[in-house]
């Protein structure tokens, strides 16, 4: 099997069923993608897929392989990516599991909706769960990168 | 006394795992047993905390506690590097491993900073004094002419060395006497009050932050175990065939379960290690396994829930706390007020399940966990596998959320009997489904509650029944009736200057696992308390607000001596943390003064408000919603605390939007129900927590100033939502909910 994550070609020995999720964790070592629930209900384990936010729970290394796959390690080079920044500057994270997962279904939804209302904002990242209770503070990061994120993200180029 | 003892880097590097540079100290105090926890696993050792400055003149300060989101790990070294005048962009923040040396390092019960401040003060002081005799010693001039500025020991004309400089020096120096140490004056504090930025922020924000399910060893296998639906069911037949058949499937494996009660014990499973996770889950769903029925197999929560009503309703308990005579002054009331509050089941689901890595070898047994508790990990560890605890190494991950889930470490002992019984490292994995139907549940609850009234409206006697499966049944079966530290939070510990006052418990034997959970028995009790509170305002036809402050009464210190009820105070003296009524009266006065309380609102909308003294702080809520054709929307929640001294401002404020947000979550969708001794809901779709959609779009935190010793964040904020919820929908349509979840009664 084949995938490209991050920009680079990978090849994997597996079963083409297996979750992404659990190829990128397992098999890949990238472990910043998180397990949450399985079955698409938390969006922890969210990546984008050609640019556009999956649950990579739900999407089998067969599904994968043909989309340029970035995952919260590829999100930037070097963690500048405006909402990483954001998140930063809003002390965003409580125990931060959660967080890749929520940066990368914010960085997808900027990037389709780049002057998202605040009720969009809110509807649109209704997928991912936080635990801790970080969502005021996830809006705001949100609400002040707007304008400064990257209409197409690199790895959907 | 403090002894302060010197360690060695070796002794260092056996706690930490990490070398140690120049100077390494630690404290020793006794009177240890004031901060240990009921749980902890007592070693009768001396309480450390170490710091250690490498030559370049890095500072290493241990973090003891576990990192679950409260930002322990960052609030506890910021005041270490304040009192020693580190710079804080030179401190490097180390994780302990589990050992007693540190005392207590069970992370749960809000009490990190409120145990530890002092502690971690005199170990900064302590190691700021070594640092300035050295400077006094390497220039010939007497200490007190020697001031330790931001990193630096500055001399009588302006000479300075780094710490890194005096480091190898400092730690040739005897340590200094714990009488003798100078503080700071708190005024000079440079990082004590002040927003610092979590430690882990920038590892969180690039996915570079290790939690426990991202421990990866060499040759380590996945485990997913499939464990018995009901308590106490043990494996009767088992038919693995398929899932041998799985590809990347290497072995099945039957955990039995130890006789006893459930304690930190594993359930009784049958484990599938395979090559990755997913090869893991996929061999589990394919095993075939009969289990055992047991006296808990016919659980039934709704019929149970339905009992421990008729028991708080029909008749008299047995009295824990009692003042006056309740039944006379009831009995010659103007007006009596009656009311039943339920409670269900709530699971934690932290967004990390339970995950544990384990390595056996000849040497012992090596953990990482991402625990609550690292020296009760060890220990049982160490049972389980009949090693001394010495044998067995912890080290803590970061949790990804912990909310007293992980204060049990049955998933680290899987991990451990997988390791020794496989010879190769083995992680287990907990799904989400494994979370939540395999869960420590928190209590459900039923609470009586009958109030009376005379003509001027005021409350002349209080009478409260309660029943509710107590924790200690979780590891002593014998245990039906909650304990005084269960009534200790917010039931019978109520604040009332009411002549009459009767707090009565009924047995409420328990068919699940009870543990605790975030705010603990002050979830259901700050609920049936804070709405009664609310019934009775509005029959005296008074506001609710000023209501509360009148059934408070009088400022006034507490004291419950004279009223058969022995108050816990969450483990401190009522000397060193008096329970004091004027600081509750004015958490409640800072907020109503905060919110349009009085102003009116559209149709369809009220504003809701409760209070509650937990964990030794004092939390006001209140919530404003809309109930318009059977939705109910909380608009917006502000909350104000007093929690004494705060350390990091911003980390508070951090909690308290979050332990609002996890009250509104459990009051609105947290619910656990069991048939047939199983428990019913297993995911998100049925376990619902609240999600960004659900969170009002207006949420303020009010935190108090105080110089009163630090107390309780992390659970504080959580139990005053429920009810302030519950109020509102009362005020918003006159409907009065009295039972949780709310999304039972409406379309939340």
């Amino acid at each position: 099997m084949k995938l490209t994550v991050n920009g680079t070609l990978r090849e994997l020995d597996c079963d083409p069923e297996m979750p992404l999720l659990w190829a990128l964790r397992d098999l890949l070592q990238l472990r910043g993608t998180k397990y949450g629930c399985g079955k698409g209900l938390c969006g922890a384990c969210t990546v984008h897929l050609d640019g556009k936010a999956r649950r990579s729970c739900q999407v089998t290394v067969a599904e994968a392989g043909a989309a340029a796959v970035t995952t919260i390690e590829g999100l930037s080079a070097d963690g500048t990516h405006p909402l990483q920044q954001a998140w930063r500057e809003h002390n965003v994270p409580q125990c931060g599991y959660c967080q890749p997962g929520q940066l990368m279904a914010a960085s997808a939804l900027l990037t389709a909706s780049p002057t998202a209302s605040d009720d969009e904002i809110r509807s649109g990242m209704s997928g991912n769960l936080c635990r801790c209770g970080t969502y005021p503070r996830i809006h705001a990061a949100i609400k002040s990168a707007q304008g400064k994120v990257p209409l197409a993200d690199q790895a959907g180029d | 006394m403090t002894v302060l003892t010197r360690v060695s880097r070796r002794r260092f590097l056996q706690l930490t795992g990490v070398a140690a540079g120049g100077l390494v100290l630690g404290a020793a105090l006794p009177g240890r047993a004031a901060l240990a926890g009921v749980l902890e696993q007592s070693s009768g050792a001396a309480l450390n905390v170490f710091v250690s400055i490498r030559e370049d003149g890095t500072v290493e300060i241990v973090a003891h506690r576990s990192e679950m989101g409260t930002g322990i790990r960052t609030s506890l070294p910021q005041i270490v590097a304040d009192e020693m005048e580190a710079d804080w962009q030179r401190v490097r923040v180390i994780q302990a491993q589990a050992n007693p040396a540190y005392g207590s390092q069970n992370t749960d019960g809000s009490r990190s900073v409120r145990d530890f401040y002092p502690v971690m003060r005199q170990m900064g002081a302590a190691a700021r004094t070594l640092l300035e005799r050295a400077a006094a010693d390497a220039w010939g001039v007497p200490a007190a002419q020697c001031a330790a500025r931001n990193h630096s020991v500055v001399g009588p004309d302006g000479r300075t060395l780094g710490f890194g400089e005096l480091a190898a020096r400092a730690a040739t120096l005897p340590m200094p006497e714990p009488s003798t140490l100078r503080m700071k004056p708190e005024s000079d504090f440079r990082y004590v009050g002040h927003g610092l930025p979590i430690v882990d922020l920038q590892d969180m924000t690039v996915g570079k932050a290790t939690y426990g399910i991202d421990v990866h060893l060499p040759e380590m296998l996945y485990a997913s175990i499939e464990r018995s639906p009901w308590l106490q069911g043990r494996i009767k037949a088992l038919d693995a065939d398929a899932a041998r058949t799985v590809a990347g499937v290497s072995e099945i494996v039957e955990l039995r379960a130890v006789e006893g009660p459930p304690g930190f014990n594993p359930i009784e499973g049958v484990a599938v290690l395979a090559s990755n996770t997913w090869s893991a889950l996929r061999g589990r769903g394919a095993l075939q396994i009969d289990w055992t029925r047991s006296e808990h197999s016919e659980h039934d929560s709704a019929a149970y829930l339905d009992e421990l009503v008729a028991r708080v309703e029909g008749g008299p308990g047995e009295v824990r706390r009692r003042r006056g005579d309740v039944e006379a002054a009831l009995a010659s009331a103007q007006q009596v007020v009656t009311a039943t509050y339920r409670t269900p089941y709530l699971a934690h689901a932290p967004m990390e399940p339970p995950v544990a890595t384990a390595r056996f070898s000849d040497n012992g047994c090596e953990v990482w966990a991402c625990t609550q508790t690292p020296q009760a990990t060890r220990q049982a560890v160490a049972d389980a596998l009949g090693l001394d605890v010495d044998a067995v190494v912890v080290h803590v991950t970061l949790l990804g959320g912990g909310f007293g889930r992980k204060s049990k470490p049955d998933f680290a002992v899987e991990a451990a009997r997988l390791a020794a019984h496989a010879g190769r490292p083995v992680q287990v994995v907990w799904s989400r489904e494994d979370d939540i139907r395999h869960d420590y549940f928190h209590a459900c609850s039923a609470q009586h509650f009958r109030g009376a009234l005379d003509v001027g409206g005021r409350v002349t006697a209080w009478l409260a029944r309660e029943a509710s499966p107590p924790i200690g049944a979780t590891f002593d079966t014998t245990v039906s009736m909650n304990s005084e530290g269960g009534l200790s939070q917010t039931f019978a510990s109520v604040p009332f200057a009411v002549p009459n006052l009767q707090i009565e418990s009924h047995p409420a034997p328990a068919h699940v696992r009870i543990g605790w959970l975030r705010s603990v028995y002050n979830i259901p009790y700050a609920f049936g308390v804070g709405c009664f509170v609310d019934e009775l305002a509005h029959a005296a036809r008074r506001d609710p607000i000023e209501f509360w402050l009148a059934l408070i009464g009088d400022d006034r210190l507490l004291d419950f001596s004279g009223e058969g009820f022995s108050y816990s105070n969450y483990g401190r003296s009522l000397e060193d943390y008096p329970y004091d009524t004027a600081r509750l009266a004015a958490v409640i006065r800072a907020l109503a003064d905060r919110i349009p309380w009085k102003t009116p609102l559209p149709a369809g909308q009220g504003w809701g408000f409760s209070v509650a003294n937990s964990f030794l702080s004092n939390m006001a809520v209140a919530s404003k919603v809309e109930v318009r054709d059977g939705r109910l929307r909380v608009l917006e929640m502000h909350g104000a605390l007093d929690a004494g001294r705060i350390v990091n401002p911003d980390r508070v404020h951090a909690q308290m939007e979050g332990g609002m947000i996890f009250g509104l979550s459990l009051a609105l969708n947290g619910e656990i129900t069991f048939g047939g001794g199983e428990a019913q809901q297993s995911n998100f779709h049925d376990y619902p927590v609240a999600r960004m959609l659900q969170v009002p779009p207006l949420i303020r935190t009010y935190i108090l100033p105080s110089e009163a010793p630090p107390s309780g964040v992390g659970e504080p904020p959580t139990p005053p939502v429920a009810p302030s919820i519950a109020n509102a929908v009362f005020a918003a349509c006159g409907q009065r909910i009295r039972e949780l979840p709310l999304g039972r009664h409406f379309n939340v």
